[in-house]
């Protein structure tokens, strides 16, 4: 058996006091981060837009006044009211009830996509910018021809070769977001490369699996926290529109995309299912993408203020 | 001479993007459905003729030499047979090819005619109310899901105010102009046909708009992002200390030099734009290549959907190489 390290069983005060001497400096930096978001508008009204959106999905549960799957045909396309305050669609099912389960299904969706193309994307950049030479040739060649394909139609493409189905969608767009992650942490993990303490690494004995593991992805990360909260306003775009086209979340699911593609066959006589529904799309994209923006402006250095 | 060294160079460089945008679609189409056989044969083919197809396309061979065989049967432009008419896919998506472009070229005219005005206004203006509007129309812009806008158009300007047609190419009655290009406005205009003419354009609006959108906002950001930058420069200050009117600064002096960045965005925008047109197509019912592959989704006729796959991924990539080429013309400093 190893010997215990002086760690295992310290109490998480302790624990919080080493770690806030240990990381002083980025703490400060992310205190001080914080502070310049805070004086944004843009990053408040997006964070807002944000929280309200999670707030909506993890509470729909309790705050759906009616069963978003229960079908009541007594009821069946009936026009918004106290009762009903986006009515109903055409098997009597509760549109705002249905929306608000959808907050859930977008936000997993975007996140889900961000957590496989972030990661892998994170990982593949490291790898080619740091070791160089003919593998990174090789795999930013890789990418590079996904890139050649308009991001809608290869998702669709993909999505149709794997069977539509709502996984089989998130891992479509997520294999089209790979590249976008992939080429920017390349480009950081190619200045980073040539820093001091990554040669002091070495010359202390660091692999190179440890090295890009414990300082060229953590010093990509300002930049894929930036990319991924943009991307997941895309993501949500992309996957409802393959569900529109009958790709992503099949019917009886509440998914945005799909209650719009429904909608569309209602939309001269019954203008509310299908308006609805998309407002929520809009809105909590414009949330992810000014909050993104922000928070790029507050973290590139050069417009640093 | 320099510039087509350049543009030999780029055709050389092309040569491994089409082979790998061409492998990646043959791994899509062979390597990733459990039984592709079944796939192209659709739904509700029984076993024997499954197994017919399986052997008569080559499905039982091994990978690479199916991908040889994939790759001879594109150099001579086959792409398949449609499940669903039954036709080669190649003339099928031939027939719905012109009406893609006419809606893609309406649209990305429109992205200029507007972007590039409002670009050039909110940089002017800058911080400013018209500023703060552009800003709020571009962020609606890039946020917006194109199917629910174009469904958000048809109830306002085709069911509500009934101003403008909310489907198809041409009013039911009319005859289509006779094919020169393909594209109606312009066969109407040369066979001299106002009504066809007004007629067509009055179907081209809405979806062109609606397709449009998203590039319009990204546009008028661009524009006014590097006019910014290049009005904040010396010899901007210059041409106005030398007296000359501002109009003249602003559009002789600073837009030229901020259109660089502008043609390169233009050019990824009209690959993204065939993406869109997807999209646009169904809600209009535009009898494009986007509507048909929508179809053939609903069909799952997947020889169909390779085959569009192919065709605007090829675009997309001969599109940017234009814009390049262009690019090189634009701006002399570009390393050859």
């Amino acid at each position: 058996m190893p010997s215990s390290t002086p760690r295992s069983g310290i109490d998480p005060m302790e624990w919080w006091r080493r770690f806030q001497e240990e990381h002083a400096w980025q703490l400060r930096e992310f205190v001080f981060t914080l502070g310049l978001l805070r004086r944004n508008p843009s990053a408040v009204a997006g964070s807002c837009i944000i929280a309200a959106m999670v707030f909506l999905a993890l509470a729909a549960p309790w705050i759906a006044p009616h069963d978003p799957i229960r079908i009541s045909l007594s009821e069946r396309l009936s026009s918004p009211s106290w009762h009903h305050l986006f009515g109903t669609d055409e098997l009597g099912r509760d549109i705002f009830s249905r929306v608000l389960f959808g907050a859930r299904i977008s936000l997993r969706i975007g996140l889900l996509v961000v957590g496989i193309a972030g990661g892998l994307g994170t990982v593949l950049g490291a790898v080619a910018g740091y070791v160089g030479g003919k593998l990174d040739d090789a795999i930013m060649r890789c990418l590079d021809i996904v890139l050649s394909f308009p991001s809608l139609v290869l998702a669709m493409a993909l999505a149709a070769a794997l069977g539509p189905s709502l996984r089989n969608a998130i891992m479509a767009v997520a294999f089209v977001m790979i590249p976008k992650f992939a080429r920017l942490v390349r480009g950081e993990a190619l200045a980073v490369r040539e820093k001091p303490f990554i040669a002091a690494a070495k010359v202390s004995g660091a692999g190179h699996g440890w090295i890009i593991l414990h300082h060229v992805i953590p010093n990509c990360l300002s930049s894929v926290i930036v990319l991924g909260t943009l991307v997941v306003g895309e993501t949500i775009l992309i996957a409802s529109s393959l569900s529109f086209i009958g790709l992503g979340a099949q019917p009886p699911t509440p998914e945005w995309g799909a209650m719009i593609s429904v909608g569309r066959k209602f939309l001269m006589d019954q203008w509310w299912y299908a308006t609805f529904p998309g407002c929520f799309i809009l809105v909590t994209v414009i949330g992810f993408n000014i909050f993104g923006d922000a928070l790029r402006d507050v973290l590139d250095p050069r417009i640093r203020r | 001479m320099r510039l087509l060294r350049y543009i030999a160079k780029r055709l050389l460089h092309l040569i491994p993007v089409l082979l790998g945008v061409t492998a990646l679609v043959f791994v899509i189409s062979h390597a990733i459905p459990g039984d592709p056989a079944r796939m192209m044969a659709g739904q509700k083919a029984s076993r024997e003729a499954v197994e017919n197809l399986r052997r008569s396309m080559g499905l039982d061979r091994p990978l690479h030499e199916q991908y040889l065989r994939y790759m001879w049967g594109l150099l001579h432009g086959d792409l398949g047979r449609s499940v669903r008419s039954q036709r080669p896919v190649a003339e099928d998506l031939k027939d719905f090819f012109p009406a893609t472009l006419e809606l893609t070229l309406a649209s990305m005219s429109l992205c200029l005619v507007v972007g590039l005005p409002l670009g050039i206004l909110s940089a002017v203006r800058r911080n400013r109310p018209v500023d703060h509007a552009s800003r709020v129309f571009s962020v609606c812009g890039v946020s917006m899901p194109v199917f629910w806008l174009g469904l958000m158009l048809l109830l306002l300007f085709y069911r509500n105010l009934q101003w403008l047609p909310g489907s198809g190419r041409l009013d039911v009655g009319l005859d289509p102009p006779a094919s020169v290009t393909g594209l109606y406005l312009v066969d109407a205009l040369l066979e001299g046909n106002g009504p066809v003419f007004f007629n067509a354009l009055s179907h081209i609006i809405l979806p062109a708009f609606c397709l449009s959108y998203v590039y319009l906002a990204v546009i008028t950001r661009i524009v006014r992002s590097s006019m910014i930058a290049v009005m904040e420069q010396d010899y901007v200050t210059t041409a106005r200390a030398n007296g000359l009117a501002e109009a003249v600064v602003i559009l002789k002096h600073c837009l030229k030099n901020s259109l660089i960045p502008t043609v390169t965005i233009a050019g990824l925008s009209v690959g993204e734009l065939l993406g869109g047109a997807i999209l646009t197509e169904t809600i209009f019912d535009w009898p494009g290549m986007g509507k048909y592959v929508v179809d053939s989704v609903n069909f799952l006729d997947f020889p169909a959907i390779m085959g569009f796959t192919l065709v605007v991924s090829l675009s997309y990539v001969f599109i940017n190489l234009t814009v390049d080429v262009i690019y090189a013309f634009l701006n002399p400093q570009i390393r050859y």
